[in-house]
């Protein structure tokens, strides 16, 4: 059950949102389900470009079953608050694979949360999270491993890299385990840098022009999330938006 | 082509040069020595424009420009190229990605039209091919796992590609084996020994010079320029030491 209260910072998962710009589109729609068959591979992204001033929430529900794999690729810029959250349960030897970026600039709010559930033995998961934060923005990933009793030999990652363009804006990197079984292999790292002057001064002795130089340091800092998506029309077309979303904040 | 005239400065409130004066013109290759902490280093940042490196006075005219008025990539736009003593490593940004930006921004600030594909990478292999540079290097993301001597030759295949008027290259030769040296000496040679061009070297030692003649020789210390000769100044200074020179 949903409730229809609207949430407060008290809750976790709530803490560093914008619940003004939530209560704009309160109560939101159940999740959108993703059901994984045994042995099946489903592969899903997700564009969220909401307008100016916005709030959109995607709730994903998946539910991935024996052998089978589902890989996510979301790229999150859009709107006043832009949140994209995941509810995932692995069966055995099942796979889910999230490579997620985060672009914001202005007072954007942008968002991205995950509960991964390794519900039994020999699961792995791997979460790969880069966000890139200019001007008031502030971006989050909240994202918690759980792994049952059952589940051993479960392997799991979260990488989680922030990259703060202005010293007003904000990274919440916030990774969680926790872990009933005794056989697992988590490993999670977060990381909030800024661009490497260093090599901004390199590239302006060279004749590269800031805003080329930032732009390209940036790419390089999300190249990656979006190499594995199958579909070229696709990664084209997030590739796209996520560089005329990093112009407009270099 | 570079006159500077009475150069102050300071990083972090500590005043490194005082007074510096030194004139460059086109077609020459001066050498700068000095001890440890002289100001060598910072006289190539503070030339380059190195942020934090704080201009207190005098000036720095660039074919007639204040070069002090310009900001770092306009100085290399209007042909003044820095060779680093620790150049910068960029992971996820290949050379090729790096020196095509870095020319075709060149050219756009001087009103140039951009190079093609094409035209830039057989620009590329013909200046890797002259300082003995794998062009599968280039391919690699700026510096990251070159040794110090691969990193040097691939500072000068930059400047190749690049083609300042005048070259600042500050520590070139530190790094290197006695082959490479030869290699990268022909390479600033083949590069910038030309009527229209200029070097300054900063060093510390006389060998780089053995392949790379200076006409004229410098001695810094203390933020100045002490003492000024030919060639032989950096024989003498080898010979002597710092102390003795620059105490005469």
């Amino acid at each position: 059950m949903t409730t229809l209260t609207l949430p407060t910072r008290k809750a976790e998962e709530w803490r560093y949102s914008d619940l003004d710009a939530l209560a704009t589109v309160w109560p939101t729609p159940a999740p959108t389900r993703i059901d994984v068959a045994a042995g099946e591979s489903v592969r899903h992204h997700l564009l969220q470009d909401a307008a100016d001033g916005a709030a959109a929430v995607h709730d994903y529900a998946i539910t991935i079953a024996d052998g089978a794999r589902c890989d996510f690729h979301v790229l999150n810029i859009g709107g006043k608050l832009g949140r994209v959250t995941f509810a995932v349960t692995l069966g055995k030897g099942s796979h889910f694979e999230l490579n997620g970026a985060i672009i914001g600039g202005g007072d954007q709010v942008l968002e991205i949360i995950t509960s991964v559930t390794h519900a039994q033995p020999d699961a792995t998961s791997g979460q790969t999270i880069r966000s890139i934060l200019g001007q008031h923005a502030t971006g989050s990933y909240l994202g918690s491993i759980n792994v049952a009793r059952d589940a051993q030999r479960t392997d799991a990652f979260q990488s989680v890299k922030a990259m703060l363009l202005d010293r007003t804006a904000t990274a919440n990197a916030k990774p969680e385990l926790e872990i009933y079984a005794d056989d697992v292999k988590c490993a999670h790292g977060a990381t909030v840098g800024e661009l490497d002057k260093q090599a901004l001064f390199y590239m302006a002795s060279r004749g590269m022009d800031p805003a080329t130089a930032k732009t390209l340091l940036l790419k390089a800092f999300v190249a990656g999330v979006f190499d594995d998506v199958a579909d070229e029309a696709v990664k084209g077309s997030l590739e796209a938006a996520a560089l005329a979303k990093l112009e407009t904040l270099v | 082509m570079l006159t500077i005239d009475n150069l102050a400065n300071e990083i972090d409130g500590k005043a490194i040069l005082k007074g510096l004066s030194l004139s460059i013109k086109a077609g020459e290759i001066h050498a700068i020595m000095g001890p440890n902490g002289a100001g060598k280093s910072t006289l190539a940042y503070t030339l380059g424009g190195r942020p934090g490196y704080q201009v207190t006075g005098g000036d720095a005219s660039f074919n007639g420009v204040n070069l002090f008025s310009l900001e770092p990539h306009e100085r290399a736009a209007a042909g003044l190229f820095l060779g680093f003593q620790y150049p910068v490593e960029i992971p996820g940004v290949s050379n090729l990605q790096f020196l095509r930006e870095s020319l075709n921004s060149q050219r756009k600030a001087r009103g140039e039209e951009p190079l093609s594909g094409g035209e830039f990478i057989k620009l590329a292999k013909e200046k890797a091919a002259l300082l003995g540079l794998d062009m599968e290097m280039l391919k690699r993301p700026v510096n990251v796992g070159f040794s110090g001597g691969e990193k040097k030759r691939a500072e000068m295949v930059q400047m190749g590609i690049l083609d300042p008027k005048l070259a600042i290259l500050d520590e070139t030769d530190s790094g290197l084996d006695i082959d490479a040296l030869k290699i990268v000496g022909a390479g600033i040679n083949a590069i910038m020994r030309k009527p229209d061009k200029a070097v300054l070297l900063i060093t510390h030692y006389q060998r780089l010079l053995d392949y790379v003649k200076p006409d004229f020789v410098h001695v810094l210390a203390g933020g100045r320029i002490v003492k000024s000769g030919g060639p032989e100044l950096a024989l003498e200074l080898e010979r002597e030491g710092y102390a003795e020179v620059a105490a005469a």
